[in-house]
């Protein structure tokens, strides 16, 4: 089989444009991935599955990643020019200054495929895909009309991450209700406080318990029960819509 | 011939039916309220801890270390560490837990709490009928349900047991041997303090040492 | 792997398999494959006077093997829109696995396929050390087989016996299946603690060893299994009645198999020699000698067949591997389970589990808990194409076809 980087040059010659990048993957399972561009992923896609040598016709897995924000920390050393007084005349002095700096390396989610061929038996070749951020540039392109298996599979990121594949063909949620709002596999997804009460061994679940009835006992004396009815059917009447 | 396939299969399932009256084979199914399979040795149901010697408290073999309590998958265990210590089965000092709840409508029997002990305190039980009328109160069991003795941990699982009492005797004869190297060297004024400290060991000593022919006539 | 390796040896090999006399059984339904292109299966369009009936199959329907909808659009009897509906055991297995450490997560992937538990644990052990870069010592690779294999011979024992009794033979094939099964849970219980739920597997070996005791035990066991299947086989593979209703049912054409991703049995059934304890090798599996069984027409009955044939060739792997099964060490006791922090990276590793490729992608980023916790569940994706195997045909063999695929709900819905 092809190393990574004999694949990436196949890819360049056949799309134009098609700006491959290797991931490099330091673990011992050597499995080193291939970036390619939102843009070009679908020429990108049919050409790998119709190259006679390459022929990865089998899709495997389709994931999600999230990658929050990262604040990074760096050391940059700087020289600049200073004055300064140096034996009691201010003089233009070059100096070297060590500064520690903090910028913040915005999040993407992640599309990750597992390629394997069934024809010539060999694989896996990762592919990942990234969108612009985490929040309104989610989307990708959809691979499931080159491979049909990632029709659930993508469903299931859709559902879960909030990926949206353009050009998926049916691009519900999956595991979760029609009207569920949020993505629970996201790594900042904070669960919502539906908690039923039981008694168990536990401090942190008996905190929580407690907190939740002071907090539901106060909604219900400040709001009155009939503020809450009205809200309910309205969220249930776009549940239905939604289905 | 059409219906041969079908013929076949009858004569197969007439075959299984008078079989089942001769084969143990064919008929496995057990009556169970009034008949019993005994649990295999390695069967797991829920944990307990293990106990030394007749006094429970005393001989608690767990040292409240949380390592089971962050471990645990499900998070069943609760744990509460002593503020004071009391000496192990070697006389070295150790915590013991004050309290030590395990709710067993949430426990999944994985045995993860039974591998990461370091101090072959908590064992996996196999007693199973634990049905009860209460599942709050009922299902979470505390430190005087849980401790059970040493000899019955031998009962249960004597395989695991044997080899748990030769590690222990073997840390024992270990620690023995290092105090008797600190009297020889230390001064006549500390010998008598260490003599005090070696007839504390003495009777955890005994116990080990009383368990080795029992095991043997088992076996 | 040469195609000598693979071999047809499904219904038309068989002698017992298909008889030219039988064959005017097959029940002269409309072609149901009308597949244009790969992507979407056409829809059939209702008769012009005809109405639609919307059923909806499940979730708590006895065939659906757990809680599964399919919501059903029929013309009459015949299926036109099938579309399946997933969630109703989603408990976020990925999000669990993310929020624990390595060994935690291991006696959660039991509970995935709960049939298959050691497969499972297997998976997800193979995942780990290609992570970490560990070594497997022999005697575990031995009894890693031996387990996974019994695993297999018991998933396909009572896979078919929940086929046949979904085609209204209640109860005999089943409960035959089901005592097999019970012998072997016997051994998984006498070896690892639990009938079910093993949770035996770790990263780098295996928790005990097993004794001499139960190794002969093993042996008498898996010596009597040929004759089960064969009892099983002569109950059951020329059976007219299984015959008609399985043989032209629910077909499935090589090719879109392969595109959908469709794995394991299924897979073979269609006739692409695709087997990944042959592909990959993974663990041992490459010094045993056995044979893939293929279909040749993708129906209902050679996935019945091959499932047959795979619990032959099972039999034939633990033979060989309680023969050969050397002395040692079970787990590098230095290995240390807890505090386990494997060094940033990505892995994906994959098995042959009974329903299909099972995989398991992790990220570690050097931290106590993988960083992201991926399952690949073969039951989820070979229902992709559910809906493309049932168009056309009766709601009675909508229940046949969703049997054959062989689905275990704790792992579709995770």
């Amino acid at each position: 089989m092809k190393t990574v980087e004999q694949i990436k040059a196949a890819i360049e010659a056949a799309v134009a444009g098609a700006g491959v990048e290797v991931v490099p993957n330091p673990s011992p399972s050597g499995q080193h991935s291939l970036r390619i561009e939102p843009g070009r992923a679908v020429e990108v896609a049919r050409f790998l599955r119709d190259d006679a040598e390459l022929a990865l016709d089998f899709l495997s897995n389709v994931t999600g990643v999230d990658w929050l924000d990262r604040e990074i920390e760096e050391t940059v050393t700087e020289t600049r020019t200073v004055t300064r007084m140096v034996d009691g005349v201010e003089q233009a002095v070059e100096e070297t200054v060590e500064e520690t700096r903090q910028r913040i390396e915005p999040g993407f989610l992640e599309a990750v495929y597992h390629l394997y061929s069934v024809a010539k038996k060999h694989g896996p070749v990762v592919l990942r895909m990234r969108t612009v951020n985490r929040t309104d540039q989610v989307e990708l392109p959809s691979l499931t009309p080159i491979w049909r298996s990632a029709e659930f599979q993508e469903r299931e990121v859709f559902d879960l991450y909030g990926i949206i594949f353009t050009g998926h063909p049916d691009l519900r949620r999956l595991l979760m209700w029609p009207g569920f709002k949020d993505h629970p596999m996201r790594r900042d997804y904070v669960e919502p406080d539906d908690f039923e009460y039981e008694p168990t061994a536990h401090d942190r679940v008996l905190e929580r318990a407690l907190a939740h009835q002071a907090a539901s006992e106060a909604a219900s004396t400040a709001a009155g029960e009939k503020a809450s009815e009205p809200a309910e059917a309205a969220e249930q009447q776009g549940t239905e819509a939604d289905a | 011939m059409f219906g041969e396939g079908i013929l076949k299969g009858l004569a197969e399932t007439a075959r299984n039916f008078f079989g089942s009256f001769v084969s143990a084979e064919r008929l496995t199914t057990v009556e169970y309220p009034e008949q019993r399979i005994a649990p295999f040795e390695a069967a797991r149901v829920f944990p307990f801890l293990v106990y030394d010697g007749e006094d429970w408290l005393a001989g608690l073999r767990c040292v409240a270390c949380q390592i089971c309590e962050k471990e645990c998958p499900p998070q069943c265990i609760f744990i509460e560490k002593s503020k004071d210590k009391k000496p192990d089965f070697v006389g070295k000092p150790q915590s013991y837990p004050m309290r030590f709840e395990i709710d067993i409508s949430v426990c999944m029997s994985c045995q993860i709490c039974v591998e990461v002990c370091p101090f072959e305190a908590i064992k996996m039980d196999t007693a199973f009928e634990l049905s009860t009328g209460d599942r709050f109160g009922g299902l979470l069991l505390n430190l005087t349900q849980l401790a059970k003795p040493n000899a019955y941990y031998r009962q249960i699982h004597p395989t695991g047991a044997a080899e748990v009492d030769a590690r222990m005797a073997e840390e024992m004869a270990k620690a023995e041997a290092k105090a008797k190297t600190a009297t020889d060297a230390a001064a006549k004024a500390a010998a008598d303090a260490a003599a005090t400290k070696a007839a504390d060991a003495t009777p955890a000593a005994g116990d080990a040492s009383q368990s080795r022919p029992d095991e043997e006539s088992r076996r | 792997m040469s195609e000598s390796q693979s071999h047809s040896a499904a219904a038309g090999e068989n002698p017992e398999g298909r008889k030219p006399g039988s064959q005017n059984l097959v029940s002269q339904r409309p072609e149901s494959q009308k597949l244009e292109g790969w992507n979407r299966p056409a829809r059939t369009e209702p008769e012009a006077d005809g109405q639609l009936l919307e059923v909806s199959m499940g979730p708590h329907h006895p065939s659906t093997h757990g809680v599964f909808r399919m919501d059903v659009a029929l013309d009459g009897e015949r299926v036109i829109r099938l579309r399946p509906v997933f969630g109703y055991l989603h408990r976020n297995h990925e999000k669990l696995g993310e929020g624990q450490s390595y060994l935690s997560s291991m006696p959660y992937t039991d509970r995935l396929d709960y049939f298959c538990s050691l497969s499972n644990n297997w998976a997800y052990a193979l995942a780990v050390e290609k992570l970490a870069g560990q070594q497997v010592p022999e005697r575990a690779e031995y009894l890693r087989v031996i387990l996974a294999e019994l695993t297999r011979f018991q998933n396909h024992a009572s896979s078919i016996g929940f086929l046949i009794q979904e085609m209204g033979a209640s109860g005999t094939p089943l409960m035959y299946a089901f005592r097999e099964r019970e012998k072997i849970l016997d051994l998984f219980e006498e070896l690892t603690g639990a009938r079910m739920m093993c949770n035996y597997m770790r990263f780098g070996g295996c928790r005990v060893d097993a004794s001499p005791a139960w190794l002969e035990k093993a042996r008498a066991r898996v010596a009597a299994l040929p004759g089960f299947v064969d009892e099983f086989e002569r109950l059951l593979a020329t059976n007219e009645i299984l015959m008609a209703r399985c043989q032209g049912v629910g077909i499935l054409r090589p090719e879109l198999a392969v595109n959908a991703g469709v794995t394991g049995p299924m897979l073979r059934a269609s006739g692409v020699g695709y087997d990944i304890r042959k592909v990959d090798g993974y663990g041992i599996y490459n010094r045993f000698s056995f044979r893939v069984p293929l279909g040749e027409h993708g129906d209902v009955y050679d996935r019945f067949m091959v499932r047959l044939l795979e619990m032959r060739e099972s039999v034939k792997i633990l033979e060989q591997a309680l023969k050969e099964i050397p002395a040692g060490p079970v787990m590098d006791p230095r290995l240390k389970l807890r505090n386990f922090r494997p060094k940033p990276g990505e892995a994906y590793g994959r098995i042959e589990a009974p329903k299909g490729e099972l995989g398991f992608y992790l990220i570690s980023d050097g931290g106590p808990n993988p960083y992201r916790y991926r399952v690949r569940p073969p039951s989820l994706i070979n229902l992709t194409i559910l809906e493309d195997m049932c168009l056309g045909h009766s709601v009675a063999d909508v229940v046949l076809i969703s049997g054959s695929v062989d689905i275990v709900l704790g792992e579709v819905d995770r």
